[in-house]
């Protein structure tokens, strides 16, 4: 089973993602924030890493850039959720690292169907 | 997949409710000093988890308005708007706002957006932006195509690409999904083996596809890697070269139409200050964040309602509702829980013990394994009643901070400067005893703006500093929480008190009173030293309310004052509601149970120190104090075993910051009790607070002595002109 962490400081959102990639057949953990999920990406080896933009102690950035440069995380698809008007955002997630990105507000199905394009 | 979010409803209300109370109290402090980077990033985290929320969980209207505070926020983050004390103004109406909405949202009811729509019409203006600025360039390429095509498609993306974690063979499967493809793989650039670099992407690829679908769903699937690269789309000689700069427009054309998404142009922030510094407010939501989701324990409010009399008018229907939504859960700190789940597991193995006893041949040697066992029992129920009382105790900080802004509102709008400090914001007390509290303590404190507090004027004229000092400070004091509300104001004027008094008819213009009964008077029902009604205190509600509702906490109030220098405000209640220190006594066949903290002694009477006023009411003079004697027999309609006074005894119980003695037959044991509601199995009885189950299984009522003593007729207790009223009428429902 592929195994997924989903990285948000909102609880509701973090269990919507989480609740939505169990369904779906993934084995998910959750963190709160960049340093938790470092913390834990690097105990485990997960497939896929999502993760919210705007977090305390570590924001999504920095944890994407920190996690790319993990060789267990090389070519791990990294993604990002961001919002709409996150524009910049996308780019500079890019930048560090970050495979791609969804765009909030999603739903479940678009959910799935993004992780699918990179996790396979 | 069809799924039902509504499930993540709760948590969903419960944070944005927790966000906005981390966005209120950011904000004011805000107010007070410089702003700092970490408050601000705060705020915007909180409105952007909100906006994020309420998009996902489709609450449409609470996400468009939160989506214009947070690019708000997101300008002044980027210091491109200014957070004065306007605009700060502004965010913590929005937060009110929001709050409200939230409620009715989590309630059900329709919520009223005509504050949401002029305060979004306030930040617009702010933003100087058009709000239908929408991006329509995007909305041709979102066109249908219409019947099927030929596409030609050139893929040749940079060597790198695998380390972005995209992978072109996904990308192809995905293009074979909009219909008919042939790929041709161009393995031209591929070197000889030994210069292979195993991390390197050498391929490129020509993609013919047939099919109906439009270029944007092509451009979709290569969103991520635009720039990581060389891509060609072409359809039947038609030919897009510039795809770059489409494709960035494409992604901005996800945005749903009916979104009002002001494009502004932000250049990219420099990446959020390194967060080293946390400070304590982050620290505590992280650890409650810890918490969750495992720990939801539902509270019952319920079982302590009957003990509450009818709660301040003041400001009740927005407060009540707020409370609604507050009181449906709890968080606990996980260690609290671990205990919890310790203690019942000690139990399951002390309750196997026993029935493994049981079962077996009873002789010596198994009763007093037996009796072992039941201390244990004993032990283990005990810890466990802690554990769970520990689980409700919440720190009072949830009612001081409210007073934050309550204090920062009403000293603006009465153009005072006042400063507030919060002391022993830790202190924990029972979750429901803190929702009983907090209306009174809002009473108290909004009397001390208005009326303690001089205006700057007069503090300077008096030699006192321009700001005056309003203290909230909570301790614990044996099995009570204590809270005090100390302000530095000018004091409770005596002389003014006492006048009102006499022309109120509480006390005679011959009265001999102290300074301290005096200040007492402000309590009396029909009491109001509010010389003009103002918009803050003085709403018909009187000092008396907050000392009915305090008492009905099984609590106490008291206050004091000197002049120019200040009034305390002290608060006394019991750290819970479930439970009560009792002491039980006995009538004829009945039991009855007198809260511990009420009773100051018991004692035998000596007939010849009772006098008899106006042959209805007894009075014992108790050290040159006359204690008015109330006999619970004749209140309650019992049959009692006392003929006589010195044949019983007498209870002499704190009421109004008076004494009364409560004539009983005999004292029994002092224990625990477990308060149960009559209120929600029976109705409300005047001079009964609730009732309990003793040891044997029968039911015992608990005395309300206040509610007692008025139902005995009594009236004026404390002031030294106690009178008895026409007649005492014994309780009906007995």
């Amino acid at each position: 089973m592929k195994k997924i962490l989903a990285v948000d400081d909102s609880a509701s959102m973090r269990q919507m993602v989480a609740f939505t990639l169990k369904k779906a057949g993934y084995d998910v953990q959750q963190a709160k924030d960049g340093v938790e999920a470092l913390d834990m990406a690097q105990n485990s080896r997960f497939d896929l890493v999502l993760s919210d933009v705007n977090m305390p102690n570590m924001d999504g950035i920095s944890l994407i850039r920190n996690l790319r440069a993990l060789p267990d995380y090389k070519y791990t698809p990294l993604l990002m959720l961001t919002t709409e008007s996150g524009l910049e955002k996308k780019s500079e997630g890019k930048a560090a690292g970050a495979t791609g990105w969804i765009v909030k507000p999603f739903n479940p199905d678009q959910l799935i169907a993004t992780i699918g394009k990179v996790l396979r | 997949m069809k799924m039902d979010l509504s499930q993540f409803y709760q948590v969903f209300f419960e944070e944005s409710f927790e966000g906005l109370d981390a966005m209120e109290a950011e904000l004011l402090r805000l107010s007070n000093d410089t702003p700092d980077v970490e408050s601000i990033n705060t705020i915007f985290r909180a409105a952007h988890s909100i906006k994020g929320g309420s998009g996902t969980f489709g609450f449409e209207k609470i996400a468009s308005f939160t989506h214009v505070v947070e690019t708000y926020l997101d300008l002044v983050r980027e210091g491109k708007r200014k957070l004065a004390t306007e605009q700060v103004d502004l965010l913590l109406r929005s937060v009110d706002c929001l709050r409200d909405m939230l409620t009715a949202l989590s309630q059900n009811q329709t919520m009223d957006e005509s504050r949401a729509i002029a305060l979004k019409a306030e930040f617009e203006s702010l933003l100087d932006e058009p709000p239908t600025a929408n991006s329509t360039e995007t909305q041709q390429l979102a066109k249908p195509q219409g019947s099927k095509s030929s596409w030609y498609i050139t893929f040749i993306p940079h060597r790198e690409i695998l380390l972005t974690g995209n992978e072109p063979l996904y990308m192809l499967q995905e293009l074979a999904q909009l219909g008919e493809v042939e790929v041709v793989v161009n393995t031209q650039s591929l070197p000889a083996l030994d210069l292979i670099d195993v991390e390197s992407c050498y391929f490129s690829w020509q993609i013919e596809l047939i099919s109906d679908c439009s270029e944007s769903q092509i451009k979709e699937i290569f969103e991520w890697v635009e720039d990581d690269c060389e891509i060609n789309i072409s359809r039947q000689g038609f030919q897009t070269k510039d795809t770059k700069t489409q494709v960035t427009a494409l992604s901005s054309s996800q945005v749903k139409p009916a979104d009002e998404n002001t494009q502004f142009s932000i250049e990219p922030s420099e990446p959020t200050k390194s967060e080293t510094e946390v400070d304590s407010h982050t620290k505590i939501r992280t650890d409650k964040q810890l918490a969750e989701p495992a720990t939801k324990v539902q509270a019952s409010p319920t079982q302590s309602t009957a003990l509450v009399g009818d709660s301040l008018t003041t400001d009740k229907a927005k407060q009540t509702s707020q409370k609604i939504a507050d009181a449906s859960s709890i968080r606990v700190s996980i260690d609290k829980v671990d205990s919890l789940i310790n203690m019942v597991g000690e139990l399951v193995i002390t309750q196997a013990m026993l029935m493994q006893l049981s079962e077996s041949e009873f002789d010596n040697k198994v009763v007093k394994r037996m009796k072992q066992g039941l201390a244990q029992l004993e032990h283990n129920t005990r810890e466990l009643q802690e554990s769970v009382m520990r689980i409700r105790m919440l720190p009072i900080s949830f009612v001081f901070n409210r007073f934050v802004r309550l204090v920062r509102d009403s000293s603006q709008k009465l153009g005072k400067k006042i400063e507030l400090v919060l002391l022993g914001e830790q202190t924990e007390l029972d979750k429901t005893v803190m929702e009983k509290i907090s209306d009174p303590m809002v009473h108290l404190v909004r009397n001390s703006v208005d009326h303690g507090i001089e205006s700057p004027q007069e503090r300077m004229a008096a030699g006192k500093s321009e700001i005056g000092k309003i203290t909230l400070n909570a301790y614990h004091q044996g099995g009570n929480i204590v809270i005090e509300i100390i302000d530095d104001g000018r004091g409770l004027s005596t002389e003014k008190i006492r006048q009102k008094a006499i022309t109120n008819g509480l006390i005679n213009a011959t009265d001999e009173l102290t300074d301290e009964q005096i200040n007492l008077l402000i309590f009396e029902p029909g009491f109001s030293t509010a010389e003009t009604v103002s918009d803050l205190s003085g709403r018909g509600v009187g000092m008396d309310v907050v000392k009915s509702n305090i008492q009905a906490l099984n609590g106490a109030v008291d206050v004091e004052s000197t002049p120019n220098q200040g009034t305390k405000f002290k608060v006394r209640l019991p750290l819970t509601l479930a439970i009560l220190d009792g002491q039980l006594v006995r009538v004829g066949q009945h039991i009855y149970i007198i809260p511990l903290v009420n009773i100051i002694e018991s004692l035998q009477i000596n007939p010849t120190q009772v006098s008899n006023i106006g042959g209805q009411l007894d009075v014992l003079d108790l050290r040159g104090e006359y204690v008015p004697i109330v006999r619970l027999a004749e209140v309650f309609a019992h049959q009692s075993d006392s003929h006589s006074l010195n044949e019983g005894l007498l209870v002499v119980v704190e009421v109004d910051s008076g004494k009364a003695g409560i004539f009983v037959d005999d004292l029994l044991a002092q224990q625990q009790v477990v308060i149960k509601s009559l209120e929600a199995n029976y109705c409300k009885v005047e001079g009964i607070s609730g009732a309990t189950i003793l040891g044997d299984g029968t039911v015992s009522l608990i005395i309300d002595v206040v509610g007692l003593v008025k139902v005995a007729g009594i009236k004026n207790l404390g002031t030294g002109n106690i009178t008895i009223a026409e007649h005492s009428t014994s309780c009906e429902s007995l």
